[in-house]
Formats: structure tokens, sequence, C-alpha cells
């Protein structure tokens, strides 16, 4: 699949065949793991749920108005005053936990994925320019990647907040200048192979323009190994969201994440109420295992020395 | 090896140069300078002469060296809380984050190394498969919420452990450390071993693959053709040849259980800088904050520096292409 943008265009529908067929493929290679099956299948579950959070839960953890603290600390499996279950029990504030969770879960997907977007994209267009223009640029972005990554993400993100003060774009910056520096260094590394390629040649010989070249030939080749780095970095901008968010750093109190509910029930866990803090926490265990099994996959699946 | 030196040092110190910089454009320049110095209730006539002495009237590059030149000679200013000078705060913190970090490597090293030469000795067998899935869960969890979970299990639930602050402390030279009083290690134990299981798996990992990249070599076929002993082969044929990667690997990640001891530290109350720069954020005090920033920047210049020149010593390969040059 990654000798799509070479290929002189065919017949439309000749393409469409063979996309199909790249795609079954690739289902079926995937499929052969049934840990990564299992683990996609809970992944779904758990987007689904956090997509869906405002039609699934049962209540709305945002709306102060609905909340009483005479329903706080309540066990999981207590019929609440409104007749439905709180089947994970209640929290300190008396929210229902299962509510609280999806919308957690909803603010912890948003954070982590719109940061690895943004980093993705910044990462890839430094990652091609340095490889394609070479010389100075290239070694002035390689150190300022070298220095970045001496210091470890949690360090980095740590300081920016402390300057920047906590909030939800204010997260989403710290975890971006965290990541850059990986799809940089990856863009990179797989431009510079691509660059000595044949069809770059080609292109190059066909007079193609510099901006072509980069966009249609270049990048669509750069982007596999990019795409696997930004799905296992998708799990460490949660977890380190999580982390920050924990110790106050991080998100605000109005919209916890599941960071903030673990936090919010650290307080009881001593006392014995030890499901406020346990629940949102199986809930981020599930979502990073289960991103981190189905990363492991697609990067076994692209790494044609483990293949065989 | 001089030669390395040195370069390692000038580039080290061009580290802590550049940091310096930005630390000093984000806190001091960005924003009102004065407004991150001087407590919120200070009068007009205050914050005049906190402008005065800081130099703000003059040009931005003199504003840098005057800041450069009272963080060299370790003037931060005082902390607004605790009304001490911020650097001799983080000094009295230092100890407790080494003690902790440097138990935290030494549980990483005894038992990742182990089980990493277990599972790479018989990749397939289920208790390697099962050592290899619960390296994925150290890589998965969270550091903050398996501390959860201990102080649940092992703190609450079971009481073996205690799960909050340091314990008693003897002062040796000077320096307090828990590390010889029962009660010390015993409330070292929970929050070292929270701190390191990442770090577990991360050896367990690599020292599986170091292994089963070493097994199909010649010279360890040839121990097994000369009939040496398996367990012969894995201590000082292989083990020896997959320490270099192993120590480089220690040394780089000791930066980084540092910088995560913020966590561990917050959730065992255990009083080190961590704690201290966490309660800082929260309470903004910048002195504490600017302090601790330039410490942990040198520290880790320090650390790659160590970690550079024991590479060098290890590995002759290194060694020698540096003198070729």
């Amino acid at each position: 699949m990654s000798v799509i943008a070479a290929r002189p265009s065919a017949p439309i529908e000749h393409t469409w065949r063979l996309r199909f067929a790249a795609i079954r493929e690739f289902a079926l290679e995937f499929g052969a793991s049934p840990t990564a099956v299992v683990s996609l299948a809970a992944l779904l579950v758990l987007v689904v749920g956090a997509v869906f959070a405002p039609v699934i839960s049962p209540q709305n953890p945002y709306d102060l108005a609905k909340l009483s603290i005479l329903d706080s600390r309540l066990p999981p499996g207590t019929e609440s005053a409104e007749g439905y279950i709180h089947w994970l029990g209640t929290d300190g504030m008396g929210r229902d936990l299962l509510s609280a969770i999806l919308y957690g879960l909803r603010i912890s997907l948003i954070v982590g994925i719109s940061s690895v977007v943004v980093a993705l994209s910044i990462g890839l267009i430094l990652g091609l320019a340095a490889a394609y223009i070479g010389g100075r640029a290239d070694a002035a972005l390689m150190r300022l990647v070298d220095l970045q990554m001496s210091f470890p993400p949690i360090l980095v993100a740590l300081v920016l907040l402390a300057l920047l003060g906590r909030g939800v774009d204010k997260t989403v910056i710290a975890l971006v200048a965290v990541q850059w520096a990986y799809y940089a260094r990856t863009v990179r590394a797989s431009a510079l192979v691509e660059r000595e390629r044949e069809y770059v040649e080609a292109a190059k010989g066909m007079r193609l323009g510099h901006w072509r070249i980069l966009t249609r030939h270049l990048l669509p080749n750069c982007l596999p190994p990019v795409f696997v780095v930004g799905t296992v970095q998708i799990s460490h901008a949660i977890t380190l969201e999580a982390t920050l968010s924990f110790l106050g750093i991080g998100l605000p109190e109005t919209r916890p994440s599941l960071g903030l509910l673990i936090a919010n029930g650290y307080q009881y866990l001593l006392g014995g109420n030890y499901w406020i803090s346990l629940c949102p926490g199986f809930a981020l265990l599930a979502l990073v295992l289960s991103i981190n099994l189905v990363a492991d996959r697609l990067r076994d699946m692209l790494n044609p020395a483990l293949a065989k | 090896m001089i030669g390395l030196f040195l370069q390692r040092i000038v580039q080290g110190a061009m580290v802590v140069l550049a940091m310096s910089l930005i630390v000093f454009v984000a806190v001091y320049a960005i924003g009102d300078p004065v407004e991150l110095l001087v407590p919120g209730e200070a009068t007009q006539a205050t914050r005049d002469a906190v402008t005065r002495t800081l130099g703000l009237d003059q040009p931005l590059y003199r504003q840098y060296l005057l800041f450069l030149k009272s963080a060299a000679t370790g003037n931060f200013g005082n902390s607004f809380v605790f009304n001490i000078p911020a650097i001799q705060l983080i000094m009295q913190r230092l100890p407790a984050t080494m003690e902790l970090a440097l138990t935290a490597m030494m549980l990483a090293v005894f038992i990742g190394v182990p089980l990493g030469l277990v599972a790479g000795r018989k990749p397939h067998a289920w208790y390697s498969r099962a050592i290899m899935a619960g390296s994925i869960l150290g890589f998965s969890l969270p550091t903050f919420w398996v501390g959860l979970v201990l102080i649940l299990v092992f703190g609450v639930l079971l009481s073996w452990f205690p799960v909050f602050g340091r314990g008693s402390t003897v002062s040796v030279l000077g320096i307090e450390t828990s590390l010889l009083t029962l009660d010390g290690l015993s409330h070292l134990f929970l929050p070292a071993l929270n701190l390191a299981l990442f770090k577990i798996s991360l050896l367990t990992r690599l020292t599986r693959a170091g292994v089963r990249e070493a097994a199909p070599q010649d010279y360890v076929r040839f121990a097994r053709a000369m009939g040496v002993p398996p367990a012969r082969i894995l201590f000082s044929h292989i083990l020896r040849n997959i320490t270099i990667p192993i120590i480089t690997v220690i040394g780089i990640e000791f930066g980084s259980v540092i910088a995560f001891a913020v966590v561990t530290e917050s959730i065992f109350n255990w009083p080190g800088m961590g704690k201290l720069i966490i309660d800082s954020i929260n309470i903004l005090d910048r002195p504490v904050i600017v302090a601790y920033l330039l410490v942990v920047v040198i520290l880790f210049v320090v650390i790659n520096l160590v970690v550079d020149l024991l590479y060098a010593a290890a590995d002759p390969r290194v060694r020698l292409g540096e003198n070729r040059r």
C-alpha cells in the first residue's frame, strides 16, 4: 500500500478494487492476532461510550442542579432517587460514577487525540522539510529534537503547565510540546530513505515542483511509520494528561477527566470507599491498554523484519 | 577520551545556558515579572522597589545577564511560603528524592534483568509469555494508578506497609536517610516499587531482546558445542555482552525516574523535591519553581554526561572511534 502514490493513474474502478483488496488483506492480517481483535473491540466500546456519553449516561454530571450531596459515596448497585441504578456507585459530590466516567473518557480522548493530531502535523511538516532541505536547517532541527528528547516528557509538561497555568487548551499545548519531536524524528528518518528512491529521482527528472514532490510523492510514503508512532502516542498522551490532572495541574475541575476523577476519589480511598477511585482507574487502564495492544499489532504488521 | 570529555562538558554548558534563557524568557519576559515575583498583596512602593532591583528599566540582554549572575550564585530569591532561599529549600529535599530514585533503580535492575534473562532464554515457554504480558501491563499502567492500588492493597487492606511519609531517618554525614532504619525502609519500599514498576518492564524487555539477539550468534553456539552448561552461557557469555546497552538505559532512565518521582512523592507524601515542586506550582511559589527547573536541568546534564563517559569507558568501539578522529 505504500507505493500507491508512485503508481501512474489507473482507471478509477481498477484503483477502487485494488484499494478494497488492500484493506481486506490488512484486516485479515490484523485479525490473525486474537489479542489485537479483542483489544480493538474493547477500544471501540470505550470510544462509542465516550462519543454517545450524553445519550447513554443516566445523568448529566455537569448539571450541578441535579446533584445532591445526600447521594454522595453510595456503593455500586444502589438505586438512585430517580429510579435508575448507580451501577458503579456515586462519587464524593453525589455524581453517578458511570456517567462521570463516560464524560471523563470523552475529555481524555478529546485531549489525547487532538494533541496527537496537532503534534503529528507539526512533526510531519518539520521532519519532511528538514529531510528535503538538509544542511544547516536539518542539523539545527535535529539538535532541537535531541535537546527536547533528553528531558522526560512529564518534566517538560510539568514545566510548561507550571508557567502557563491549568486549563484544557494549556494541557493540549503542553502535550503537543512534549510529542512533536518524536514525529519530527520519525518522519525525517523515513523521508531521508525515501528521498533517495528512484520514484523521487524520476519525479525530479520530470521537473515536477518541490511542493508537488513533497506532498504527492514523499509525504504519502512517510506516513505509515508515523501513524504507528501516533497510535502509541495517543495512549501516552492520555496517560500523561491523566497524571497531570491527578497532580492537579492539568485539566480544570469543571470538566473532570479520568485522572481528576481518580484524584477526587483518592481522598476517600483510605476510608474504604474504594470504588470512587478504582472505577475511573479501570476505565483509564482499559483505554490505555487496548490502544497499546492495537498499536503493538500495527507496529508488528508494518515491520517486515517481524512479519515472518 | 579527554577530548570527548571536554566536548561533552561544553555541550552540557550550552544546554544549561539555553535552558536558562528559556526559563528567563518564560518567567521574566512574558507577562509582568513583578507580578510573578511579588505576592499579590504587595503595595505599590514594594513593586517599584522590586522593579528597580530587577533592573527592568535596562535593556533585555542586560536583564538576562543580571538573571544569569544571580542564578550563578544560587540566588533565586526567597520562597514566598517558607521564606528561606529557594535553592536551600530544594537542596534540603534533594536527598529524599535521590534515595527514592536510587532504590527504585536498584529494584528495577535486580528484578527486571533476571526476568528478561528468563524470558529471553525460553521465549515460547508459558512463564516467558506471562512475563512479557506482565511487562505490557507494566508499561500501560499509569504510575499514579499503580500507587493508589499499592496503597489500597498493602497499606489499607493488608496493613503490611506504612503509606505516608518517610518514617524515621538517620543523619549520615549531614544527610538524612531512611535507608538505615527498619522503619525508614518499610516506608521506602512501596514508593520505590511504585516508581520502579515501569523501569522493571523496560529492563525486562530490553534484556529479553538482548538475549534473543545474542542466542544465535557464533560465540554462543560455539560455547554450547563445547558443552558449557546453559546457565554459565547465559550468565557469563550472554549477560556480559548485553551489559553495555543495559547500563546505558539505566543511566538514561535514571533521569526519568527522578522526573517521575514527582508523581510517586505526591501520592505517598514523600518529602522530596518532586512533592515540593507540585506544592509550589499549586500555590504559585515562583522562586522555588525557577530554582527547581534549573537544578533539574543541571542534574540532567550531569547524568547525560556521566552516561556518555561510562558508555565510552565500557565500549572500546566508541573510545577508539573518538581517538581516530
